[in-house]
């Protein structure tokens, strides 16, 4: 008689999951909670020292990486507050522009013209998208198309900020331990504190936004102020990438606006899941390395990478992390039957 | 003006709204005192429900003006109305479905006013949440306030809608058919609740379709049809009412 197998699941997250005193009821619980937080916090931290290894190349490779993940992080919190944004580019743009400009004509150091640009370039989004934050959905996703492209033209047409040329030979960063380490704490940083808002009391308001906005409003409370406050947050993730990649190609220019930086940290946050603010960190952390390997097969390059992106969309619907995340928590094997 | 003595509470002036043609609330003027039970009843599409929206700012009215406790209020946003003191529940429940029944408090007890009334920091406002469900009758000890909302039965999701309104601490109370879609033993257990709070002098507007229940709390009652106030009295005024049977049974007259 041949013997028959069944798929058992058990769900061994279950006691650390419920955020109850289990969690702390061994150090295998402990250790299961914590392993998926530090084991990438860990690799990212060393990556730099392992120079050596990979290459100054591939070190390059994760900066940029970095900023895109920095990006998606932004629109990840937007959509939050259900703000479907396809104009992360702006907040980019702006950053970028204000520390160039601040470093250009004042000549403004790397530490006061990249926190500048980081505020500044929020503020600056904040306020723009201030008389459009009624709009929901596709309307407010036009919108934020838009804003990026026109403030491009509007610079290529009145000359100013360099107009098409840019402004070059801006300072360089300090050294390139500064140049490698920054972007990765500064995603951390920002990884972590995102997390921490959208699980906070705060965070459910912006959730509660999201999901249906009339009952938040008929809770007294303004919407209006906090999906400013979002955007704000949002921009100072986005503004920042904008303002450390500004310094670090000592070059900012109109691509600064360009449509890579409104559609790539989208593709990454679906790829990897929206609203985990790990997805999409995750999605940034497989899409950029993944289009720079891609080099060697030349013009095919964007038919490879757009394959890949499809099989991945469509078979993982739900984004990666999602499904790394359940897998993780829901232990199979195969037992005997019969 | 009587309507905006000191008494009462909200007046509501010669209040008018159409929605293309169609005239959904026609000149309605009313007023509540203070800590009275105003029912508003009328046949479906006679304005209740626009009524309400345009109290509370989900809709502007055309013309007339909304008095709450002395100060015009007509047009301003729905959460500065809720900020001054009226809330409201929809007829149409919105509860935050994914999160579990709890944590739909959280929202309105975050807001500026209760911050304001009661303070409050994190972890406490949980516990506050809890007390606000036993208050509307969600067994304390039981798993149901734990339960995310979408897992939850219409009557508790209704009575989350009024939790909701009791945690703002308002002074006005508009409860949009509270009791539709409810079993006549969900009713049964809502009713003490509106009673006690009817007790306890809040100011409270049932628009209602169950007029037995309503009829039971009501001081006052006003009849709606096709956006026309026909008939503002006492519960046995408005029974006796032609016009109002007019409205629900159709009269000789219009065939």
């Amino acid at each position: 008689m041949a013997v028959h197998y069944r798929k058992e699941r058990l769900d061994r997250g279950i006691k650390a999951r419920c955020e109850d005193i289990f969690a702390l009821a061994s150090h295998r619980e402990m250790l299961y909670l914590l392993l998926p937080r530090v084991v990438p916090v860990i690799v990212l931290l060393s990556f730099p020292l392992l120079k050596g290894v990979v290459g100054l190349y591939w070190e390059k490779v994760v900066v940029i990486t970095c900023a895109i993940a920095l990006l998606s992080l932004s629109w990840d919190l937007m959509a939050s507050v259900g703000l479907v944004s396809l104009g992360q580019a702006l907040f980019f743009g702006a950053g970028s522009y204000i520390t160039g400009s601040l470093n250009h004509a004042f000549g403004w150091p790397y530490f006061l013209t990249i926190p500048c640009g980081t505020v500044g370039g929020a503020l600056f989004c904040a306020l723009l998208l201030l008389p459009v934050l009624r709009l929901r959905g596709v309307y407010f996703a036009i919108v934020t198309l838009t804003l990026p492209l026109l403030l491009t033209r509007f610079i290529e047409a009145s000359k100013i900020l360099g107009g098409n040329e840019g402004l070059s030979s801006l300072s360089p960063l300090p050294n390139l331990w500064f140049e490698l380490y920054v972007p990765v704490l500064a995603l951390l940083v920002c990884l972590f504190a995102f997390r921490r808002l959208i699980n906070d009391d705060y965070g459910l308001v912006l959730q509660g936004i999201r999901d249906n906005d009339l009952a938040v409003m008929s809770g007294a409370i303004n919407i209006y102020q906090f999906k400013a406050q979002a955007v704000f947050i949002a921009g100072l993730a986005g503004s920042f990438a904008g303002a450390f990649m500004t310094h670090y190609y000592q070059f900012v220019g109109m691509p600064a606006f360009a449509l890579d930086y409104s559609i790539l940290p989208l593709t990454c946050a679906v790829l990897g899941g929206v609203g985990t603010f790990a997805g999409p960190t995750l999605g940034a952390f497989i899409l950029v390395p993944l289009s720079e390997a891609l080099r060697a097969f030349g013009t095919l390059r964007v038919v490879f990478y757009s394959a890949i992106l499809i099989i991945c969309i469509v078979g993982l619907p739900e984004g990666i992390f999602h499904y790394f995340q359940r897998k993780y928590h829901q232990f199979e094997r195969k037992v005997e039957v019969g | 003006m009587d309507s905006t003595d000191d008494q009462s509470a909200l007046s509501v002036v010669d209040i008018k709204k159409s929605f293309g043609g169609l005239i959904a609330v026609d000149a309605v003027s009313l007023s509540v005192q203070k800590g009275e039970l105003l029912g508003i009843i009328g046949p479906n599409g006679s304005g209740k429900t626009t009524l309400v929206n345009l109290i509370t700012g989900f809709v502007r009215p055309d013309s007339g003006r909304v008095i709450f406790k002395g100060s015009d209020i007509t047009g301003k946003m729905p959460y500065k109305i809720a900020e001054l003191g009226i809330s409201r529940t929809f007829q149409l429940v919105k509860p935050f479905y994914q999160l579990p029944a709890f944590k739909n408090l959280i929202i309105p007890l975050y807001s500026p006013r209760v911050k304001r009334l009661r303070g409050g920091k994190y972890g406490e406002r949980d516990d506050v949440a809890i007390d606000l469900l036993e208050e509307v009758g969600f067994e304390r000890d039981s798993y149901v306030p734990y339960k995310v909302a979408s897992s939850l039965p219409h009557g508790y999701l209704k009575r989350l809608e009024l939790a909701r309104c009791l945690a703002l601490r308002s002074e006005l109370l508009i409860l949009d058919e509270l009791f539709s879609g409810m079993s006549m033993s969900e009713v049964a257990s809502t009713m003490p609740i509106i009673e006690r709070l009817h007790e306890e002098g809040l100011t409270i507007i049932m628009v209602e379709h169950r007029l037995r229940e309503l009829f039971r709390v009501a001081d006052r009652v006003i009849v709606l049809n096709y956006g026309r106030k026909i008939a503002d009295g006492s519960v046995k005024e408005v029974m006796e009412s032609e016009a109002v049977k007019a409205a629900y049974l159709g009269s000789e007259a219009e065939g």
